[in-house]
């Protein structure tokens, strides 16, 4: 790790998260460190709380207790100095369906304050990557769930975030898919967390594993 | 931050894009304006209406056909994520608010080019009053989208989201249309328009457009937190 990145601390630091859903815990005190550059590979059964931990690191959640630093910036109370920074592949693809998938990478373009020759050219170089140049004029709800993934994946890395937050990146995608989808937010991608039910392909890759249970204590390794 | 007013126009014309596409809103909104109209001249019996009763039944059918459309204004957010989506960009999130007001504003625009002249042609001898009554309409129209706009992103993750925006929206409208029934009565009194206590009301709509404005601006970014 370069020498810069080791004295502005870790990507992401987290104490003694707790997250509350009424009465019902989803998170409690779950705590690791991930340094900038690395990979994170979060597991657990269905109801652990994968997903709540990624969308409170995404600054979609408010964690109900603990601490949680992103990029230098403690959330909730910091999460505005986030935003643009953060590349999230979420459940649902955050695609309009009326738009074509060429539309859809443009208005996200404009709200991330992309120049539109810039934008235009990072389009047109993500749909070749994901193999989707011939379909992304085809409104989005016209498009298989794996063509959308693909484009959310395109999406999710239009503004060359800091850091990618992947829930089950694979989810929908066929094996030229993954293949394709591994160029943008595989190993190379940069600091990562993904969340995945499929250890065998995501764990030999990762820096640290990260093993959410039900009522359990989460542990890293 | 990517600059407000970039973002505003990406939004709005995001929207409007997308309701040109599909035709979701606005052919409802005018198809339930005309349908009202006849079912007022046949239920009333009347081939001429003046003063409060042209005034009320304007109001009544515009207010009910804005209904429609602001129940839809945040259907494609909900869809697929799109909110996640404009809270995970570096914008101000009320941007997304001014967005939808000013995408509001322009359906309702659209319903009435089409609702009032269907509406004059029905019930008025003397189309005098129109002119004046574009004001009138400007300003409700505002005032409406701010509410709406506010009670629609409420209502949106709801499941009883056709029945909780009509609960809630139509009380806080009443002084709206108070005001606006006020300022188009005179408009289309019988003999011609008269101006009487007309500015009084156009104030009234101005106060209610700014405080539900700020209401919005002030409120939005928390409606759309978790």
């Amino acid at each position: 790790m370069p020498p810069a990145q080791e004295k502005a601390g870790p990507a992401i630091a987290v104490a003694g998260l707790r997250r509350d859903y009424g009465e019902r815990p989803a998170l409690d005190g779950v705590g690791f460190e991930l340094a900038a550059g690395a990979s994170l590979v979060v597991l657990g059964p269905n109801g652990a709380g994968k997903t709540t931990l990624l969308r409170i690191l995404a600054t979609l959640l408010r964690p109900s207790g603990g601490e949680v630093v992103v990029l230098g910036s403690a959330l909730p109370r910091e999460a505005w100095k986030l935003r643009g920074r953060i590349g999230y592949l979420g459940h649902e693809p955050l695609l309009y369906r009326d738009l074509s998938g060429r539309e859809n990478l443009r208005f996200q373009a404009r709200l991330y304050g992309i120049e539109r020759g810039a934008a235009e050219a990072r389009i047109e170089e993500l749909l070749r990557a994901v193999g989707m140049e011939r379909r992304a004029d085809e409104r989005a709800a016209e498009l298989s769930a794996g063509m959308r993934q693909r484009l959310s994946i395109c999406r999710s890395v239009l503004h060359q975030p800091e850091l990618l937050l992947l829930d089950e990146p694979d989810s929908n995608l066929d094996a030229e898919g993954r293949e394709l989808a591994r160029e943008l937010i595989g190993p190379g991608a940069g600091t990562r967390v993904v969340v995945t039910h499929d250890p065998e392909r995501h764990v030999p890759e990762a820096d640290q594993v990260l093993r959410l249970g039900i009522g359990e204590r989460a542990v890293v390794s | 931050m990517t600059p407000s007013h970039a973002a505003f126009a990406a939004i709005l014309a995001k929207d409007l894009r997308s309701e040109l596409r599909t035709l979701q809103s606005l052919p409802a909104m005018a198809l339930f304006a005309v349908t009202t109209f006849v079912i007022f001249r046949f239920g009333l019996d009347r081939t001429s209406l003046s003063g409060s009763l042209a005034s009320g039944v304007l109001w009544a059918t515009l207010l009910f056909a804005a209904v429609l459309g602001i129940n839809r204004l945040f259907v494609a957010e909900r869809e697929e994520g799109g909110f996640d989506a404009i809270r995970l960009a570096p914008i101000d999130r009320t941007v997304l608010f001014a967005a939808k007001v000013a995408a509001l504003v322009v359906y309702l625009v659209a319903l009435e080019l089409v609702a009032v002249p269907i509406f004059a042609i029905f019930f008025l001898d003397d189309a005098a009053g129109l002119a004046p009554l574009v004001a009138v309409l400007l300003l409700t129209d505002l005032g409406l989208a701010a509410t709406g706009t506010l009670i629609s992103s409420m209502a949106v993750n709801s499941r009883a989201r056709d029945l909780l925006v009509p609960l809630v929206l139509l009380p806080l409208a009443v002084p709206l249309m108070i005001a606006a029934t006020g300022a188009t009565e005179p408009l289309l009194s019988l003999g011609g328009p008269s101006y009487d206590r007309f500015g009084t009301w156009l104030m009234v709509l101005g106060l209610y457009d700014l405080i539900f404005g700020l209401v919005g601006y002030a409120v939005f970014d928390f409606l759309l937190e978790d």
